[in-house]
């Protein structure tokens, strides 16, 4: 089992789109409904910070199987002007743009695997992913 | 696409029926804090059974609401948040605080009727 959805990102509807989209693979990949929606959730918030803060790019979903597991794995990627403090982007309440400051640190929170690379004019890219818990 | 909002009695119910925009948001904000002071509502439920998410602008977005309309004499409550959705947002660490929630409709309009009967008929 291998499928991949791509939504590019350059609007709040596109938002919605990729969320759905990441919620329509992880329900393909046998996730509960729980399960679904933190993914949604979580697909939600890091979308919305590649609005927020590089205009445009992309989420991809990709079901993935190894061995013995199946999992969901979410890759956030734009060009924008990154993040010269990781650390902190991560930290809870930590905002430059006024949100809440719980999109990175929230979707870390949620997802099982969390990593993001980033640095100063070299964009962002953020890849989740979530295990199935098996039965 | 915009959210339909009917006046019953003393209070305004906003029922969401699809996936929300950011924009589809604050455009509800904007028309119920108005629409408080146009129909002279008490009361506001935005009834959020439909929403199968509820992100960080999502939670914002409905906190304002509670608080504006508060500022402008109405109690707003939230009503419908899905047991996967309540799970998700407390894993978000979204909280809502100092905004009232009820089940589901009915248990809004009854917590209104008494929250409003208190605040108008003692003055």
């Amino acid at each position: 089992m291998r499928e991949e959805t791509l939504q590019p990102v350059s609007s709040d509807v596109d938002i919605v789109s990729a969320r759905q989209k990441g919620r329509e693979l992880a329900a393909k990949a046998g996730f509960s409904e729980g399960d679904q929606t933190v993914i949604a959730a979580a697909i939600s918030e890091i979308a919305r910070n590649i609005l927020m803060y590089a205009k445009r790019g992309e989420v991809s979903v990709t079901l993935a199987n190894s061995e013995d597991r199946i999992g969901v794995i979410v890759v956030a990627r734009d060009q924008g002007p990154g993040i010269s403090d990781v650390a902190r982007a991560l930290q809870d309440g930590y905002s430059t743009s006024g949100g809440l400051g719980l999109g990175l640190p929230g979707a870390r929170r949620l997802m099982d695997e969390f990593e993001i690379h980033s640095a100063p004019g070299q964009g962002t890219t953020v890849t989740m992913k979530k295990w199935r818990r098996s039965a | 696409m915009e959210v339909p909002i009917l006046k019953q009695g003393h209070f305004l119910i906003a029922s969401i029926q699809s996936a929300l925009t950011d924009a589809d948001l604050s455009q509800l904000r904007e028309a119920l804090v108005l629409r408080v002071g146009k129909l002279r509502a008490r009361g506001v439920i935005v009834d959020v059974t439909a929403l199968d998410v509820m992100d960080s602008f999502a939670v914002r977005t409905l906190r304002d609401i509670a608080h504006m309309t508060r500022l402008r004499g109405a109690e707003t409550v939230i009503v419908g948040i899905q047991p996967e959705v309540a799970f998700a947002m407390v894993q978000l660490g979204l909280t809502l605080k100092g905004v009232a929630t009820a089940l589901d409709l009915e248990e809004g309009l009854a917590f209104l009727d008494r929250f409003t009967k208190e605040r108008f008929e003692r003055a």
